[in-house]
């Protein structure tokens, strides 16, 4: 079993605090939802975690099985087994899909061993099947001309190709037609199992009708102010934050620039 | 009356040299001529760069004898990494040597001529002089053009007639392997009305510093409803001055594609003009460029519309590391009368060290109304957000800026025909950017 720790995490962007004392603990095994409205800081944490060039950390620490996270370069994180499914990902010209994919499986791999070219194409090809995307998505450079939804396969296709032990998708759900969410939503399930654990950001309670979540945060002024089971993600999507802010005696939800 | 020039050549022996070849006297007179009046023609001015005291007169010597290869098996080891045994249709020249030619029967058949250009002079006398400096490259343009056609010591000619078709691409490897030699090249490649073709050549040096010079000229003629793509591979050594010319003149629904790889490591200047001269003509260029060391370059590409309906694409990459300063103009020009006419570039500079240079010079001279145009020019470093974005998956950062130059640079090597010279391509930029 493999955990993520994050403890009193404060992060900064351009001088201006958006985490203000983070506690999270993610096992293997374990999927864990943060909801939360727009503007709490819940996709700076997604960028923290993944060591994001313009997010300052400036106290709190990040584990990985006692590893200290904060102090490995973006690469080495994501070879300790940390995986980003991102929001915007980057478009890269002349750079095929496929390459970049293969590059990325063999950088987990030592010299002299890395995947064989009919492997991985038998495996792209399966899991490119899983996500209903065209085969021809894979010869296409990287992200170039893809729609927001072609983005958001691809990064659950990079995800099952790469098998992190912790996956944070920072809202993955986002922009996605229902039948999109449900292929994405298979993705993500096929990955389930006690190798695997998920960290899902999300403000919409619909993508949690097909994944089912061990935990739910609810994330506010830059920290996590309620956890719960599945069942606090229903209330949320019921009753909406006011309670939450009653409850805890918050008028404005938002941490910094929203 | 004797000319003085600061050459190491006399008229006499220039003379001589023509005669040498069996050159016919149009082309002995021409060469003379323009040996005059490369004495008071003034050099080029490439906008941006100052090359008043560049040496482009001094040279060892004008002509080296280098081997020939009675067979494709008996290419060296060197020239083979980029020629495939294969390759049905190839000229090669060792350094100022023609030193291997061979053309499929079927193609000869059809009268597709491809030769050195002194056996074209010989054997196609008529045909070269419609072609040779008369509507594209003039001679007495300027110095280094006058001395272009007086010097010329090589090149190539490529005849497709009428509605003749070539599937395979053509191949020209220009093998230098001398210190000593210097390269006037003349090129020059026909596509006859309604006809096809696809050309690669390549400038290979195999020393590592030359002590001569480089002073090309490609002409290249799309007649009507013909279609070229021009590949080139540029890999001189350091040490030539090189000033290297390809100009396209494109006829009537005409198509010529340029897809240059400009990977030198000398001081080069490097111009291509495409002249859409016949309605519905289109021109497309795709060069790409890696700087390095304290090399000083130019390019300059340049599409001039004439023909009604043209459309001009220039798709310009350049790659710059250590003290290398380079200049990328792209001039879309759009003469009166060339109405409905399209004129796009794109020009883009990546800087890998704060010591190199470069400049990304887009130029629109439009001259008529009804026309579209468009420009669009960065100069930057690699985004430091999609290398975050690749290293996220686990690639390191040096691996990352690797895979986003080589993407930098794709749209020229991912054109080229020839897997040879496809890899040499993708070989020299891993070269050339570590």
């Amino acid at each position: 079993m493999s955990t993520l720790v994050i403890k009193d995490l404060h992060v900064e962007i351009e001088g201006k605090e958006i985490l203000k004392g983070v506690n999270l603990t993610i096992n293997t095994s374990e999927i864990h939802a943060i909801m939360g409205p727009n503007g709490t800081g819940k996709s700076t944490l997604a960028s923290a975690i993944m060591g994001h060039p313009k997010y300052e950390v400036t106290s709190g620490s990040i584990t990985l099985d006692g590893e200290d996270v904060l102090d490995m370069e973006v690469d080495e994180r994501a070879r300790a087994g940390l995986f980003l499914a991102m929001q915007y990902p980057s478009e890269i010209s002349g750079v095929t899909n496929a390459d970049f994919m293969r590059s990325a499986m063999n950088a987990r791999r030592e010299e002299g061993d890395e995947i064989s070219l009919m492997k991985f194409i038998r495996e792209l090809d399966s899991k490119m099947e899983v996500l209903d995307m065209d085969q021809d998505m894979a010869q296409r450079y990287l992200n170039e001309g893809f729609s927001g939804g072609e983005k958001k396969r691809n990064e659950i296709l990079q995800m099952m190709m790469i098998k992190p032990t912790i996956a944070v998708l920072d809202e993955i759900d986002s922009g996605l037609d229902i039948d999109a969410l449900k292929v994405v939503s298979d993705g993500i399930n096929q990955m389930k199992g006690e190798d695997f654990g998920c960290l899902i950001i999300t403000h919409y309670q619909r993508l949690l009708n097909y994944i089912t979540p061990d935990h739910v945060h609810v994330m506010m002024q830059g920290r996590v102010v309620k956890s719960g089971g599945a069942e606090l993600a229903h209330k949320l999507e019921a009753e909406g934050y006011d309670w939450i802010k009653q409850e805890l005696g918050i008028e404005d939800e938002t941490v910094g620039q929203a | 009356m004797t000319v003085e020039t600061n050459l190491k050549m006399t008229e006499q022996e220039l003379r001589s040299f023509s005669e040498m070849n069996g050159e016919p006297s149009w082309f002995t007179e021409l060469r003379l001529r323009s040996f005059a009046e490369a004495e008071t023609l003034p050099l080029p001015k490439p906008d941006k760069t100052k090359i008043l005291n560049w040496n482009f007169t001094d040279y060892p010597v004008h002509t080296v004898k280098s081997s020939t290869f009675a067979s494709i098996e008996d290419l060296t080891e060197d020239v083979k990494t980029i020629v495939d045994l294969e390759q049905k249709n190839l000229y090669i020249q060792h350094n100022n040597t023609p030193a291997f030619s061979r053309i499929s029967e079927d193609l000869a058949a059809k009268g597709v001529i491809l030769t050195d250009i002194f056996t074209a002079l010989r054997e196609h006398g008529d045909l070269v002089k419609k072609y040779f400096m008369t509507n594209g490259v003039k001679a007495d343009e300027h110095k280094l053009t006058a001395l272009h056609a007086a010097l010329m010591n090589g090149g190539a000619f490529l005849y497709v007639p009428k509605n003749v078709e070539v599937e395979e691409p053509v191949q020209v490897v220009f093998y230098h392997d001398d210190a000593e030699a210097s390269l006037f090249n003349h090129v020059i490649v026909v596509a006859d009305t309604s006809s096809k073709v696809t050309y690669v050549e390549n400038y290979f040096s195999t020393v590592a510093k030359s002590n001569g010079l480089a002073n090309i000229v490609s002409e290249v003629f799309a007649e009507d409803n013909a279609q070229i793509t021009y590949g080139a591979v540029d890999v001189l050594a350091e040490g030539f001055t090189t000033y290297v010319n390809r100009r396209g003149v494109v006829a009537r629904d005409a198509k010529l594609e340029w897809a240059l790889g400009l990977m030198n490591d000398s001081d080069t200047i490097s111009e291509n003009v495409t002249h859409l001269v016949g309605d519905n003509s289109i021109g497309d260029t795709k060069t790409v460029v890696v700087g390095r060391g304290s090399q000083k370059q130019n390019f300059t590409t340049k599409v001039v519309h004439w023909g009604k309906d043209s459309d001009g694409q220039i798709l310009k990459h350049g790659v710059m590391k250590d003290s290398s300063s380079a200049i990328f103009n792209g001039i879309g020009k759009i003469e009166h009368g060339a109405t409905r006419s399209n004129a796009e570039q794109e020009s883009r500079v990546l800087m890998l060290s704060p010591n190199a240079r470069g400049d990304a010079n887009p130029i629109l001279l439009i001259d008529e109304d009804d026309v579209t145009a468009g420009h669009a020019a960065s100069v930057g470093r690699v985004d430091p957000l999609q290398l975050y974005y690749l290293m996220s998956r686990g690639i390191t950062k040096q691996e990352a800026e690797r895979l986003v130059i080589h993407g930098f640079l794709a749209p020229v090597v991912n054109v080229l025909p020839i897997e040879g010279v496809k890899k040499q391509l993708t070989e020299v930029i891993e070269r050339k950017v570590r």
